[in-house]
């Protein structure tokens, strides 16, 4: 065990790590309005809407990420119209490219996990809210919304430690995230154990600090308090 | 179309062999996860609290930590510690352990916490009946397990053992930075020198979605195989 290296190499990785947060934040926004977007569109009763939306969904999940980063950092600059357009200022750049990548894909999962709330909605609830003259906007933002977020909670919290792993790929594409920088250090000391033990450590106290805020908000905003 | 051509002049057959690669290191991660969840279940569900933990830690810790920093640990470390041990053996030379086995062992120990979790709740979800009707019949524990736990067991855990497939399967994309040639890999190479990466990697794409499917339509007849009965 190499004490001073993992003692000099932990403000490195904690900076690092910082990006990590900033590449997850940034891009479960996006994924949020991506999810709720194609979470509604999937409930829409024209078929062409709604087979869209699932194979928006299909297609994410069902590939790895990997392969979706390097068809938007490597693939889309092949495209010479691409170039030539305002576009290309935020696809020339990894960081976007990536962001672009995690977004769509958590998106792709959000959708699923809010379509499933929406549906797991009491019809009697939507009901109350219709005999009480709510017009329907109204009943759609202010009832069916607030539920199932807070149905969702439990998963989305899964899906965001997942998320957070998969920001790891960005290291593929040139960034200098918490892996990057980690494999960095290993490739230069040959000190893998070290290392992992300090990377490793950095994730797992994030994956902590995430679970605990969702079963927070998660006993906050049960139906019983 | 050309570029996906058989032979000399174009990119078939190795892309063909590249996703008969991606095959093999998923099945075999697959059973290195089982082997792991043999070993791990068991001590989730014991009633000491010091094995417990230590099924704990693995889970966690392999759940909680990105698996491209779990290969890149494998890929770095792992002739390291192979030499270590065989030095205590008397054997000094290089040992090179080849990517196949490095990418499958670090793939396999993600899947098997997975597998252990999936495990762990299908034995709880068994109706506690079974148990003691088993054990009061006076049948050996050997038996107990293998005749009447394990294949309710297994039919409770094939939904969920299918998703832990779909996620080893896009793991093993990951190993492409050991370079092992599997789809990924291969797809980087095809793109590197044709200067086409938006063709191959979309390619990569759809070759990935096949196997997710036709694994998910083969799946789908085991699940009905062992809910015979239900």
């Amino acid at each position: 065990m190499d004490f001073e290296l993992m003692v000099a190499s932990f403000p490195k990785l904690l900076n690092a790590a910082l990006i990590t947060l900033k590449l997850l934040s940034v891009s479960l926004i996006i994924g949020l309005f991506i999810g709720l977007l194609f979470a509604i569109l999937r409930l829409n009763k024209n078929i062409f809407i709604n087979k869209f939306a699932y194979g928006y969904s299909y297609l994410f999940r069902g590939t790895p990420l990997l392969v979706q980063i390097f068809i938007i950092y490597f693939g889309l600059g092949q495209i010479e119209y691409l170039r030539s357009t305002v576009l290309w200022t935020v696809l020339k750049e990894p960081y976007w490219c990536a962001i672009i990548a995690f977004a769509l894909n958590t998106g792709a999962y959000t959708s699923e996990i809010l379509r499933s709330a929406f549906q797991t909605i009491k019809p009697g609830i939507i009901e109350a809210g219709k005999s009480l003259g709510i017009p329907n906007k109204i009943i759609f933002y202010k009832i069916q919304i607030p539920i199932a977020i807070r149905q969702s909670l439990p998963a989305y919290g899964n899906e965001i430690i997942l998320m957070m792993k998969g920001t790891s790929l960005a290291s593929t594409v040139t960034i200098m995230d918490l892996t990057g920088v980690a494999k960095y250090i290993i490739s230069t000391t040959f000190k893998p154990i070290e290392v992992f033990i300090i990377a490793g450590g950095i994730y797992l106290f994030m994956t902590f600090i995430i679970h605990n805020v969702i079963k927070f908000l998660e006993k906050k905003y049960s139906f019983n308090s | 179309m050309e570029l996906l051509a058989f032979g000399d002049t174009g990119w078939g057959d190795e892309l063909f062999r590249a996703t008969l690669m991606t095959i093999a290191v998923s099945i075999t991660a697959m059973i290195i996860g089982f082997s792991f969840a043999a070993i791990f279940t068991p001590l989730k569900l014991s009633k000491y609290k010091s094995l417990n933990l230590v099924a704990n830690i693995y889970t966690t810790v392999i759940r909680g930590v990105p698996e491209l920093l779990v290969i890149y640990l494998f890929f770095f470390g792992g002739s390291g510690a192979i030499m270590f041990v065989a030095s205590m053996f008397g054997y000094n030379d290089y040992i090179e352990i080849n990517a196949f086995v490095t990418g499958s062992f670090a793939i396999g120990i993600i899947s098997g916490a997975y597998s252990t979790e999936v495990f762990r709740g299908a034995i709880q979800s068994i109706d506690k009946g079974q148990f003691e009707a088993a054990k009061v019949l006076g049948l050996s524990k050997f038996i107990q397990f293998y005749k009447i736990i394990f294949p309710q067991m297994l039919r409770l855990a094939i939904p969920n053992l299918s998703n832990v497939w779909q996620i080893t399967l896009k793991d093993t994309s990951l190993i492409s930075v050991t370079g092992l040639v599997e789809i990924m890999r291969q797809s980087y190479i095809a793109a590197g020198s044709t200067r086409d990466p938006l063709f191959f990697y979309s390619f990569a794409a759809v070759l990935y979605l096949l196997l997710t499917f036709l694994s998910m339509k083969l799946i789908n007849k085991l699940e009905v195989k062992y809910s015979r009965g239900y």
